[in-house]
């Protein structure tokens, strides 16, 4: 399970805080007890309030570079923030996102290749986001023939997220997306890797916590490869390592769970 | 049509351990033996780096075997009541690359002797060869924890390989290789869960995960060799998926297993369609040796010279890229 901590973002009170006050602190503890709780990478997203984004995203990845070199996932929509974070944040990191719209892919595709990125990739296109699984499948595709157009050919580097929405909202769409799961497997030999913003899932339900570590479990079967998640939500750690080690990923012993995470922080 | 050979990708590499310490590092070793480090299932060099060859360690008794045949002792003749002298054969005339010492006297079933007996066979030992020591116990888990701390001492500084910290008796062991600076043998029989349960073990005692090498039994060829063989092979793909809890190098006591097998010490009076013995021994070792070399064994403890001869020369080949 590759394990994207999803804290590092202004739309948590504590981070734009911190982002508005300069506060390396909060910034570089919420790194490390990330790190430690089983992430392999950290996103970082400014979030809405930051006055000027490209200058809080350097300074937020400046502040995270000087505790960690994990792998950074950085989470924006625009061109000119993300740019400026992958400078700052240097080879190895992740694109957060791109969609499967003809006009993001030909700026994203090129600038992972630009800066040896991986890139995550939401099934969005020009439509939306589709009201299936064969939908988001198609996008998929698409997807995968831009990353090889732009020399992407180790699917290592492509994740494609098939985006879940709140099960309140819209309580078809887990099974449209594990559907997909199954399907973007089967897209290219090796196969693109998948992930999920998980915690959308649960937005604006009672029992965030509950719903998240179920449908983790359910994702996994169905191939999840990662999420972007909380590492802190031990619960939810432990079903999802729990989930692979039913699946034959890990191999048994009485403390797999401390197995896993020393084989992450070692890793 | 052009083949194209399938190449694995492999997220990550077996530990890498050097065992002996040199008077620049603070021992006496004249050489010392690095294994471990590939990044692809034994002899692939197509796939991936094999940076260090199979060791191959000659295994001395601290007290004068039992019932062993004709053929086995004859090579030893003289020395085989002299464990200094024994190891010194091994390594002048028969290139062992390092000695195992086992403290089979202390058995309660054995001569019962004590830890002064121990430490004073590993001394000797020690001052009459180079190479690096493998030391270990005599099985006996009570027994263990009472010697091996002395042992242990008495090579202190050498970074040696000590045998071995189990899932049930672990802590006297490891406590003993944290302070007098070993490295460690791990082992589980033919248990690949228990295995990594140990490992977890020893490490959360300190120890780190660097200093461990991992036995998980072997079986004689025809006596359950391809249980232990197909265990050692399910750890190296973990540990090339990125297991850190499996990915230690791997250790096969051959001498021990290959001659309790009949076929390996009958005499050809007894059994004239099995043809001589002298020959028939040696290639049931060598043969058994063979085989874990293919399942990913690192270090070889081996007991008769011809078989070790024959074993070098096909670790040479494999080698070759």
């Amino acid at each position: 399970m590759y394990v994207i901590g999803e804290r590092i973002n202004g739309m948590f009170k504590d981070v734009r805080k911190a982002i508005q006050e300069c506060n390396t602190e909060i910034v570089q503890n919420l790194a490390k007890a990330q790190l430690e709780a089983g992430a392999n990478a950290l996103d970082v997203n400014v979030g809405p309030a930051a006055a000027d984004a490209t200058e809080a995203m350097v300074w937020l990845v400046q502040t995270i570079r000087q505790v960690t070199q994990a792998p950074l996932a950085i989470d924006t929509t625009k061109p000119e923030v993300m740019e400026a974070g992958l400078a700052e944040a240097g080879a190895g990191s992740i694109i957060n996102s791109t969609t499967g719209q003809e006009e993001k892919l030909t700026v994203f595709m090129p600038m992972a290749q630009k800066h040896k990125a991986a890139i995550i990739a939401l099934t969005i296109d020009e439509k939306g986001i589709p009201r299936d699984a064969a939908g988001r499948t198609e996008i998929a595709l698409r997807i995968v023939a831009s990353a090889f157009e732009n020399g992407i050919e180790d699917m290592q580097r492509l994740f494609i997220d098939p985006v879940i929405l709140p099960v309140n909202v819209a309580q078809t769409v887990p099974q449209q997306v594990m559907d997909a799961l199954r399907e973007v497997r089967l897209l290219s030999d090796p196969p693109p890797k998948t992930v999920l913003g998980l915690s959308n899932v649960s937005q604006g339900t009672a029992l965030r916590s509950l719903i998240n570590r179920t449908y983790l479990v359910m994702a996994i079967a169905a191939g999840l490869d990662g999420a972007i998640l909380d590492p802190m939500d031990e619960e939810l750690m432990n079903a999802g390592i729990t989930a692979e080690l039913l699946l034959d990923k890990q191999v048994y012993c009485d403390d797999y769970l401390k197995a896993y995470l020393s084989s992450v922080k070692s890793g | 049509m052009v083949f194209e050979v399938p190449v694995e990708k492999w997220a990550s590499a077996v530990n890498t351990v050097t065992l002996g310490a040199t008077a620049a590092e603070g021992g006496t070793r004249a050489s010392t033996v690095t294994v471990g480090g590939s990044t692809t299932l034994p002899f692939l060099h197509f796939e991936g780096e094999i940076p260090n060859r199979p060791v191959i360690a000659m295994e001395v008794l601290d007290m004068e075997p039992q019932s062993w045949p004709e053929t086995l002792s004859a090579p030893f003749d003289g020395v085989l009541n002299d464990p200094a002298a024994w190891a010194k054969k091994c390594v002048e005339e028969y290139g062992a690359e390092m000695i195992c010492l086992r403290l089979l006297s202390a058995h309660p079933d054995s001569l019962n002797t004590g830890p002064e007996e121990a430490a004073a066979a590993v001394k000797k030992v020690l001052g009459a060869v180079g190479v690096p020591l493998i030391i270990w116990g005599c099985g006996q888990a009570d027994k263990d924890n009472e010697i091996m701390p002395r042992a242990s001492e008495a090579a202190a500084g050498e970074n040696c390989l000590l045998g071995s910290a189990e899932q049930d008796n672990y802590k006297t062991i490891t406590a003993a290789c944290l302070a007098d600076g070993h490295k460690l043998i791990t082992a589980a029989p033919i248990d690949i869960n228990i295995q990594k349960q140990v490992n977890i073990l020893v490490t959360e005692m300190g120890l780190d995960a660097g200093r461990i090498v991992m036995f998980q039994a072997t079986g004689g060829l025809g006596y359950g060799m391809e249980y232990a063989y197909s265990i050692m092979e399910r750890t190296r793909l973990a540990a090339l998926g990125g297991d850190k809890m499996l990915s230690m190098p791997l250790l096969a006591v051959v001498g021990p297993e290959a001659w309790k097998a009949k076929e390996a010490k009958t005499l050809e009076a007894d059994a004239p369609q099995w043809g001589a013995e002298k020959e028939r021994g040696v290639l049931w070792e060598a043969m058994t040796a063979t085989c874990f070399l293919h399942g990913g064994t690192d270090i070889l403890v081996m007991w008769h010279p011809k078989a070790v001869e024959m074993v070098r020369t096909t670790i040479d080949g494999l080698m070759k890229k």
